[in-house]
């Protein structure tokens, strides 16, 4: 803590003061010329300059003249690759005849091989090139020779297309692979003007993040295979936004052309995302377009056939069919902070239960009573990844599972070499370019290696979803935080986790993390809603739902955005279903609306305003993008709480958003954490492993339905064994091999990688390996492992 | 008259001169034994009292170059030695590494232990695989000598020497360029701050000099700073090889003081080639600018040139005489800059791909005499605006030809092409082809 303060005390002391054009600045030391005369407002041309990406001064747009203490340097310098210095006086095209025709001259070479396609270029009327051509470049060109040309355009991905012949070779797009992403993919080949941006053939440009590239291109060089020829910049609305993809809280900008998004860009925002995204987030947006929307209500007739609906004639159904019954509510991951607090609401006051969980996914009693005791409420940054000494990861695959983070810690890797400890069955792809220290434990076995970590009050314990799948995890790292001082973030991998717990979807929360069983906390409630009693007893879990639905002990489902195949027992749930009214609220048809009672359309993330929180627990609030006559499930809900006579009265968004904002959190004793102890892990029989997975950030999430350009570079689906299995059933990278238990069987290439010994890898919902609907198993569990 | 000085070349003529036995016989690794026995900084400092300069252009004085590696920093110190050599007319590394590769070696163990260096590396241009085969087959015998490797000369101090072949870029002469592609990437100039000197080879403190300055240290400390000094002129100390080429009637190497006039080596080398007379030469490779018969007796030493209006660089002295087409070489030249343009800064890699066109036009005698005043502007914004020197090199035959033969640019427009026949300026013209 000292030293990060001692940091700030010094940088603030630290400032240096210049002339620019004849007006004096004070910067931080360190500060390059160029970001010191955008302090002035002064704007001098570039192209390779990038404040988030190491100085290269490769194009030498940015000349100016300069001198230090009456010494003057013989040339113009590049005023990007030069840190202030005290008795600075720096002049700028604007009082520099020479930095002026410096500029001039490198702009005209600039443009000599660029190709006057602007009319049908996709960045014309958004390039920094044509900006800059006309602040900077002369109106007729001296150039009458022959240009470079090139065959166009080439694929460098199946997302990203290279007009080689518009390229400046800026190198933003190599740089940016190399030094943020850690992807070192594409490079500059060939010498003189010929030099390009290539792709070595047996390595892809295969990156999660090779949109950002597409994005900092300064020309038209790199487009994105999706959007290019799809619109002009002037015809499209662009909102601020925010990624509903995961829990990293990317701020976004959604362009929206004719009510249609066509694009989605990462917003600027450098406390959380800085100026990235993953893929996943820019790409991955069709499905709210899918000619398979749900757009109007739907109703089971007598003859059990749904039916198309009126609102009215639905909403009634659904009142009538949860009107007097035990019901459980079911929220996804994806829920806004705004609709996740409608169905705590509504689970509370229309149906007078605590039997609600928005964890549409592998979890357990120990990770709700965790989050509860350590989650809710709290606030751990990337700040504090920024600062601290230590990372561990548990249960968590940045790069797969809040590729933000991932990113964050890679600055922090190569900036400072953060150490990085990753606790895992398997070393990671990521996790290797984060140079992790790869604590390998049999699946099931990680809460001994937690309890063997050394951390100091400055590290930082990123804890995934994942963890509550091995029993004793979450405990083990709630006493390695109380041991240490380490600070626990949890970062789950869907964007309304976070949220839906501070609203109170969970069974033994109400929102603002108040514990039902607490009378007090009740009583809040009571007094903001304006209720006489809520239910007391914690209530049950997911997974406890379903079984009580199975056994008839409940008899009615509200089920807001889940698939059934994201949980084990997938089958269970189904079956649990089929045996009770259910209530869907989707966007498109799925498991649950084909066997639901009443389905009701809502409103996409582009269609409708709302929040996030994210794991920083920060709400990222965005605006509707699109018009759309969708609406918002707290509307749904509380249109059915009315039919009901208990209503919920929230009749917008923002009529949530301000209820749950003045309710505040709940200020008085946490639950206490109860620790779970690590079950003895079973013994293998011959050809026996445990199975450990986790889903990669580009598979076969309904989220990214549709978008064939984003799944062309998605990892291919494979099963990892260690060297000594492979040795064992004879078999080398590549051959096929058969993971089985008595729900099904999955055939995959093998691919021969660190891992543990008893343990086989397979990713959890990709293609050819969806091991929820084949295995119903995800981690953990025994797998019979043999050549196919 | 100034006259020859042979140091390095004294013993080039004799069949064996580049085995390690002709080397010591005439008192090789002698010196190395003398440095040996001496404090590390008493090499540097004879090193800097000698006033030898860097000689592969840019004039840097070696022993300051030594001295600003930071001792005691428990880092590795590396020695690279660029032995590149790439700059259109210089060929003295060339022939001293054929000649005698073991005075380089004996200075690169000098100049490791100076600077206390464990590694040493050699990058050599990939193309002359003759001299790589002698240098690998002198680093050979030097191992086995017990001059290199663990406890060289039954001392304490180690040191491994790497033989590193290029793959044939002129930009990998620049010596950031040449520690990038020795580590493996593709040659392109670093960014400048951190030199060398901090952060080089691996980000380690390293040294890059060139071939004849690292060869010229044996010399130094056998006879000593004061013997080195007593050659040469002012400022410029020492002797070096000058390479002439071109029409002379004895081309080659000429190892002289610094300060001989062209006129002096010009008698040397038995003059232009018979019958002919000088038009124009180069003081230091195509790179600087172009001199004419009026800069006869400029002294070539690095002040001398410099106040005449170009640069030493590498001594390589072309020498054209009035059969050559100005415009021709020129494009010639432009052609080799626009061909090894790295491509990394936008003035070389544009510039000189535009040069090229505008200079293929004027040969041709095509376009105006407009087209001169744009080419000195392109010019103007590429020397002194692009990334390293390549590109200012590029503009040096350009600006430099047209001060001194706008006219003959002006003759091939008016004549509708070039006024010249090549021909004539080939060393297999019979004589008395007629211009046209």
């Amino acid at each position: 803590m000292t030293t990060a303060q001692e940091d700030k005390t010094t940088a603030m002391v630290d400032l240096i003061t210049v002339v620019i054009d004849g007006f004096e600045v004070s910067v931080p030391k360190g500060t390059l010329v160029i970001r010191a005369a955008e302090k002035l407002g002064i704007q001098i041309p570039r192209f390779c300059d990038h404040p988030l990406l190491d100085p290269v001064g490769a194009c030498r747009q940015c000349l100016v003249e300069i001198e230090i203490n009456g010494r003057a340097f013989p040339k113009p310098q590049a005023s990007c690759t030069i840190p202030v210095e005290p008795g600075m006086i720096v002049k700028t095209q604007l009082t520099s005849p020479v930095a002026e025709k410096a500029q001039r001259g490198v702009m005209e070479f600039l443009l000599i091989n660029h190709p006057l396609d602007c009319p049908v270029c996709d960045k014309g009327g958004e390039c920094p090139l044509q900006n800059q051509a006309m602040s900077t470049g002369q109106a007729d060109t001296r150039f009458t020779g022959t240009k470079r040309i090139f065959e166009k355009p080439i694929n460098i991905s199946s997302q990203v297309l290279l007009d080689r012949e518009r390229c400046v070779l800026c190198a933003r797009c190599t740089r940016f692979s190399d030094q943020i992403a850690g992807d070192p993919f594409i490079t500059l080949n060939e010498r003189g003007a010929l030099q390009q941006v290539g792709i070595y053939e047996k390595q892809p440009f295969e990156s999660y993040f090779s949109g950002n590239t597409v994005q900092i291109c300064p020309v038209g060089a790199l487009t994105g295979a999706s959007y290019r020829f799809r619109a002009r910049p002037f015809d499209l609305v662009s909102t601020p936004s925010a990624c509903e993809h995961c829990a990293s809280g990317c701020s976004l900008r959604t362009d929206v052309r004719r009510g249609k998004t066509l694009r989605r860009l990462a917003g600027d925002d450098s406390t959380v995302n800085e100026e990235w995204n993953c893929d996943k987030g820019r790409w991955a947006f069709k499905y709210v377009t899918a000619n398979d929307r749900l757009t109007q209500p739907l109703v089971r007739d007598a003859a059990g056939d749904l039916q198309p609906a009126s609102w009215p004639e639905a909403i009634a159904a659904a009142a009538a069919g949860l009107q007097g019954k035990r019901a459980g509510v079911l929220v996804g991951g994806r829920a806004t902070v705004e609709d996740a607090y409608a169905y705590a609401k509504f689970a509370r006051i229309s149906l007078g239960t605590n039997d609600i969980d928005f964890r549409s996914r592998v979890s357990s009693t120990e990770e709700r009573d965790f989050l509860a005791a350590k989650v809710v409420g709290s606030n751990p940054s990337y700040q504090d990844i920024d600062k601290s000494d230590a990372v561990l990861l548990v249960g968590f695959e940045p790069e797969e599972e809040s590729p933000i983070v991932f990113l964050r810690i890679n600055k922090q890797v190569r900036k400072r070499g953060l150490k990085v400890v990753a606790i895992a069955s398997k070393l990671s792809v990521g996790n290797a370019k984060l140079r992790a220290t790869f604590v390998c434990v049999s699946p099931g076995a990680e809460a001994a290696a937690i309890a063997a970590q050394e951390l100091s009050a400055m590290s930082v314990i990123l804890v995934g979803e994942r963890a509550s799948e091995s029993a004793g995890a979450l405990s083990a790292v709630v006493a390695l935080a109380e041991k240490s001082g380490a600070t626990i973030a949890w970062i789950p991998r869907r964007a309304g986790e976070r949220g839906a717990l501070d609203a109170g979807a969970i069974a033994n929360l109400l929102p603002g993390g108040r514990p039902v069983d607490v009378a007090a906390a009740r009583i809040d409630m009571q007094t903001a809603w304006g209720v006489d009693a809520l239910p007391s007893g914690v209530g049950a879990d997911a997974q406890q739902i379903i079984s009580l639905a199975m056994s008839g002990d409940i008899q009615a489902l509200v089920v807001g955005g889940v698939d059934p195949l994201d949980a084990e027992k997938s089958h269970d749930a189904l079956v649990a279903m089929k045996n009770t009214f259910v209530v869907s609220l989707e966007i498109r048809p799925s498991a649950v609306t084909k066997i639901a009672d009443v389905v009701l359309p809502v409103a996409a993330v582009t269609e409708k305003s709302g929040s996030f929180m994210s794991w920083e627990g920060r709400a990222r609030s965005f605006d509707a993008a699109v018009d759309s006559l969708q609406r918002s499930d707290v509307r749904i809900l509380s249109m059915i709480s009315e039919e009901m006579s208990r209503p919920i009265g929230l009749s917008s968004v923002t009529a949530a958003a301000k209820e749950f904002a003045s309710i505040g959190m709940w200020d008085g004793e946490k639950a206490k954490f109860v620790s779970v102890v690590a079950p003895a892990l079973v013994t293998l029989g011959v050809n026996e492993a445990r199975l450990t997975s986790w889903r990669r950030l580009l598979d076969s999430g309904s989220l990214q339905d549709g978008e064939e350009n984003l799944a062309g570079t998605a990892r291919k689906a494979v099963a990892i064994i260690s060297p000594s299995r492979a040795a064992q059933l004879g078999v080398v990278d590549g051959d096929a091999i058969r993971i089985s238990n008595s729900h099904g069987a999955i055939v995959l290439p093998s691919f021969i990688e660190s891992i543990s010994d008893d343990a086989v890898w397979m990713s959890r919902n990709s293609q050819g390996s969806h091991l929820l609907a084949t295995l119903s198993v995800a981690s953990g569990a025994v797998v019979t492992v043999v050549r196919d | 008259m100034t006259t020859l000085t042979p140091v390095l070349s004294a013993h080039w003529d004799e069949k064996d001169s580049f085995t390690i036995d002709a080397y010591k016989r005439h008192g090789g690794y002698k010196a190395v034994e003398k440095a040996l026995a001496m404090e590390p900084d008493a090499v540097i400092q004879i090193v800097k009292d000698s006033g030898l300069r860097g000689r592969g252009g840019a004039g840097f004085p070696t022993g300051m170059k030594w001295g600003f590696i930071p001792q005691g920093d428990d880092k590795e110190h590396y020695l690279v030695v660029n032995a590149d050599e790439s700059e259109p007319g210089t060929c003295k590394d060339t022939p001293l590494l054929m000649a005698n590769p073991h005075v380089l070696i004996e200075g690169m163990i000098i100049a490791s232990y100076a600077i206390r260096a464990k590694y040493a590396f050699i990058y050599i241009r990939g193309e002359v695989t003759h001299v790589v085969r002698r240098v690998q087959q002198a680093i050979e015998d030097a191992y086995k000598a017990g001059y290199l490797g663990k406890g060289i000369f039954k001392t304490e101090t180690d040191l491994e020497l790497v033989l590193h072949v290029g793959a044939g870029a002129y930009i990998c002469g620049e010596e950031t360029a040449l520690l990038d592609s020795l580590e493996g990437f593709r040659g392109q100039p670093r960014l400048r701050p951190p030199f060398p000197a901090i952060a080089g080879l691996y980000a380690r403190p390293t040294v890059v000099n060139n071939v004849e300055s690292i060869a010229s240290v044996p010399s130094i400390i056998a006879n000593g700073a004061e013997w080195f000094s007593s050659m040469g002129t002012e400022k410029s100390k020492g002797m070096t090889l000058y390479s002439l080429s071109g029409h002379v009637t004895r081309p080659g190497q000429f190892e002289a003081p610094l300060g001989i006039t062209l006129r002096e080596v010009l008698e040397l080398a038995g003059g232009v080639r018979a019958g002919h007379e000088i038009k124009f030469w180069t003081p230091g490779g195509s790179s600087t600018p172009l001199f004419t018969a009026a800069h006869l007796d400029t002294p070539l030493d690095y002040e001398g040139v410099a106040a005449a209006g170009s640069m030493l660089g590498t001594k390589a002295l072309q020498i054209f005489d009035e059969t050559t087409c100005v415009v021709r070489a020129v494009l010639r030249w432009t052609e080799f800059y626009k061909h090894e343009s790295c491509g990394k800064c936008t003035p070389c890699r544009e510039g000189t791909w535009w040069l090229v066109q505008i200079l293929r036009d004027l040969e041709n005698g095509k376009g105006t005499a407009a087209d001169l005043d744009k080419l000195l502007d392109l010019c103007e914004n590429i020397l002194g605006r692009s990334f390293c020197a390549l590109g200012d090199g590029a503009t040096s035959p350009i600006t430099s030809s047209i001060q001194y033969f706008r006219d003959e640019y002006i003759a091939h427009l008016t004549n509708g092409g070039c006024p010249f026949d090549p021909r004539a300026a080939t060393l297999f013209a019979t004589a008395g082809v007629d211009a046209k």
